[in-house]
């Protein structure tokens, strides 16, 4: 777990102070994908390199397991912090396995082990060793790189990973498909990640929480969810977009929505799983047709009914998302979607 | 000081002959190098063999290419003049290559959308966008003369270097410092004055390319 | 006598000891100026790059220092370090310092921003990321300096004999005061060859030096 707390950041720059990060307190949870957001500017990048120490807090503390970063060897806390860049920042006269294993040689990892882990890691990447091992990263493109500084970042299983718009420099269809391996590597992986983009997109599909940051301020800190349908402020509602309805359906589970189950009478009913995403729920109920109940059950990953969701009040929340610009969820005053 | 105290004539005619070997070098320096380099871009098989010759030329130590001369031409300012030109041809001829070749395609493009012979490109675009480049060899080839000059007092071309070679004859550091703090103050002065002329010349290049 | 230079091979011939001391020394004073400049010039430049103060008046020196003619450097030295071979030594250090110098410098500061970032952010030393990292990529710009500073010092070691300090320059000076074009040849063709050989080996060794990932590709 990261926490920062009360986290500040100012430059002296031709004789005027800029608060670059300014009063910022976060936690983020072990095994998260937390996501920093902001335009450029709005010190999401500052306040994710001040974790490694890469820059240091003029206010505030920030701990990394209980521990403070200042008050740890700064390369020893660097070492159990993967990181990765955009463009990879990989080291131009070494090969590719050289880059993955980098962080284990400094860790003084014996040769052949750590030719192991980068094969390994290459592999989970979707670079096969045999093929992508002794290449020099001039000889790959952009989205091979970058998959690369991902396997580098992780091969001294570090229990954090800082990613700073690590997808940013390549193109949409390679940065789409890197953020399908992201998730599944997070998967097999489950590190907690901070996740710096300002591709909101890219923050929805990735994020665990989002925290979205403006003039070195937090803004709002919460999941996907709570971002689009509880917007803390305009420029939330601004910064999520135009099409922001349709993100809420997207990104909102019917676990998230659903009544809690003991709150209403049983009845028989379809069950749909809680993960399913409001749009996805709609697609599924309109493939099985009509029922005769007035709703339908919510169940966990292990099958219990723990929700239930009144077609009425799921019609009232694609209504809402659908409905004509400026009538958006968060205009509306929380009625149609309930908290 | 105590010898320009009481030579002050002396430094002077040393001065002047070294001022004008270095003019007379560097000015036939871009009268042969900048045509030639404008020729090796437009003959391209030409280009490796030139700036072959001319980088292993230069890489001959000047006392050495002055010795070798001497049989030939004798000694004197006239060997001394072909020596140092050789020398200033290297760098002359690489950055006018350099300067031309650095101009942006596109713009050639426009240029010759625009129905530009390749005279007019070369005189209203190509020397012009290479103009910055052309001086800083110049500016380079310069301050290498100057120094290169001392040397050439070697075999009579006079100039500073006299001097200081008679300084270091009778160990009289007096005078060798009458000689070598002109020069280097030349070399300096050339230095800083070419390096002026030429970013008033970038500015003047960028706006007229059209940049910001 | 100055109508057949080339009997210079003949000079040669008949004076294999001289020939051969001069030679020595010529190669000992470029070899040992050019070898005390790097372990001078790469920690001066690594030292430079660290501390931002001193930056600016290093290379400010250096730069200057290169536009001083080297025999006016020479000429200068002697009021301090009298006449010979070691003055001449010392003078050619000087002279070797400012290329190695100015190019390990900028070679070190030109190192990709984004790349040292990375490095630090994987938690190298400040060591390690000078010896695995900044070293290793800025190692042509500084070989191309070492290039340049020994091919230079070959020509300006010619320039010792004016100060007592031997090398193949000797025997140009005599061939110039008795106008003996077999001297003078004797001097100026080795040299020349030297030169010449010593610039197209190195410019080979760079090749095996740069490492491989930073070879332009397709070589």
């Amino acid at each position: 777990m990261i926490t920062l707390d009360h986290v500040s950041k100012t430059f002296e720059s031709k004789g005027r102070t800029v608060r670059a990060v300014d009063d910022v307190s976060l936690t983020i949870g072990a095994g998260q994908l937390h996501v920093l957001i902001g335009p450029s500017g709005s010190g999401k990048t500052t306040t994710m390199r001040m974790i490694n120490r890469l820059e240091t807090p003029t206010a505030g503390r920030i701990t990394v397991d209980g521990r403070d970063v200042l008050a740890m060897d700064v390369v020893e806390l660097r070492r159990s912090i993967g990181y990765v860049i955009q463009q990879g920042g990989l080291l131009p006269h070494l090969t590719v396995a050289e880059n993955v294993a980098m962080v284990p040689r400094l860790l003084g990892w014996q040769r052949h082990r750590r030719r192991e882990r980068a094969e390994e890691l290459l592999g989970l990447v979707g670079l096969p060793a045999g093929q992508f091992a002794d290449r020099y990263p001039r000889e790959l493109s952009g989205g091979q790189q970058q998959r690369v500084g991902v396997a580098r970042a992780l091969a001294a299983d570090p229990p954090i990973v800082l990613m700073d718009e690590p997808f940013g420099a390549v193109d949409p269809i390679t940065r789409k498909q890197l953020q399908r391996e992201l998730r599944r590597v997070q998967a097999a992986v489950n590190k907690t990640i901070v996740f710096v983009t300002h591709d909101i997109g890219e923050a929805f599909l990735l994020g665990d929480q989002i925290a979205l940051m403006a003039d070195g301020r937090l803004v709002q800190n919460g999941t996907p969810a709570d971002l689009l349908r509880r917007p803390a402020t305009p420029f939330v509602t601004a910064f999520t977009g135009e099409d922001r309805g349709l993100r809420a359906l997207e990104y909102t589970t019917l676990a998230e929505v659903a009544d809690a189950a003991g709150s209403v009478p049983a009845t028989d009913g379809d069950t749909l799983p809680g993960e399913l995403s409001i749009l996805e729920a709609g697609r599924e109920l309109a493939r099985r047709g009509e029922t005769g109940v007035d709703g339908f059950w919510v169940s966990d990953r292990g099958g219990r009914k723990t929700g239930y969701l009144s077609y009425r009040r799921f019609a009232a929340m694609l209504g809402e998302a659908l409905g004509p610009a400026g009538a958006t969820a968060g205009e509306a005053d929380g009625d149609a979607l309930p908290a | 000081m105590r010898f320009l105290r009481e030579n002050p004539d002396e430094v002077l005619l040393r001065f002047g002959e070294h001022v004008q070997l270095v003019a007379v070098t560097v000015a036939l320096g871009i009268l042969i190098g900048v045509p030639l380099g404008i020729l090796v871009t437009k003959v391209r098989w030409l280009q490796r063999p030139v700036l072959l010759a001319t980088g292993v030329l230069y890489t001959v130590p000047s006392l050495a290419l002055f010795a070798v001369l001497i049989p030939y031409t004798g000694i004197g300012r006239g060997t001394a003049v072909v020596a140092l030109v050789v020398y200033s041809l290297l760098v002359i001829v690489r950055n006018t290559v350099a300067g031309i070749e650095g101009v942006a395609p596109l713009t050639l493009d426009a240029a010759r959308g625009m129905g530009m012979t390749g005279g007019q490109r070369l005189r209203l675009v190509e020397l012009p966008l290479a103009l910055p480049v052309i001086l800083a060899g110049v500016r380079l080839a310069t301050v290498a003369t100057i120094g290169t000059a001392t040397i050439a007092a070697a075999i009579g071309a006079g100039g500073l270097g006299r001097i200081i070679f008679d300084g270091m004859d009778r160990l009289d550091s007096d005078r060798i410092a009458a000689g070598a703090v002109p020069a280097a103050a030349l070399a300096l002065l050339a230095d800083w004055s070419l390096g002026r002329l030429g970013r008033a010349f970038w500015h003047g290049g960028e706006s007229a390319s059209g940049g910001e | 006598m100055l109508e057949d230079p080339f009997s210079f091979v003949e000079y040669i011939r008949e004076n294999p000891d001289d020939f051969l001391r001069f030679l020595s020394q010529h190669v000992q004073l470029t070899l040992l100026s050019v070898l005390f400049g790097v372990v001078i010039a790469v920690p001066a430049a690594i030292l430079a790059s660290r501390v931002g103060l001193l930056a600016r008046p290093l290379t400010g020196i250096a730069s200057v220092g290169q536009t001083i003619p080297s025999l006016a450097v020479l000429g200068l030295l002697i009021p301090f370090l009298g006449i010979g071979f070691r003055p001449a030594l010392v003078a050619l250090t000087i002279q070797a310092f400012l290329p190695i110098f100015l190019n390990a410098y900028v070679g070190i500061r030109s190192v990709d921003r984004a790349v040292l970032d990375a490095a630090r952010g994987m938690g190298t030393s400040g060591g390690q990321l000078l010896r695995m990292v900044e070293l290793p990529l800025a190692s042509p710009v500084i070989f191309a300096g070492i290039q340049t500073a020994t091919v230079q010092n070959i020509a300006i070691a010619t320039l010792a004999a004016y100060i007592g300090g031997g090398g193949l320059g000797d025997l140009i000076l005599q061939g110039l005061s008795t106008l003996n074009g077999a001297l003078l040849f004797a001097g100026a063709v080795p040299v020349a060859v030297l030169a010449i050989t010593t610039e197209l080996a190195l410019g080979r060794l760079r090749r095996w030096i740069v490492p491989e990932g930073l070879r332009p590709t397709g070589s």
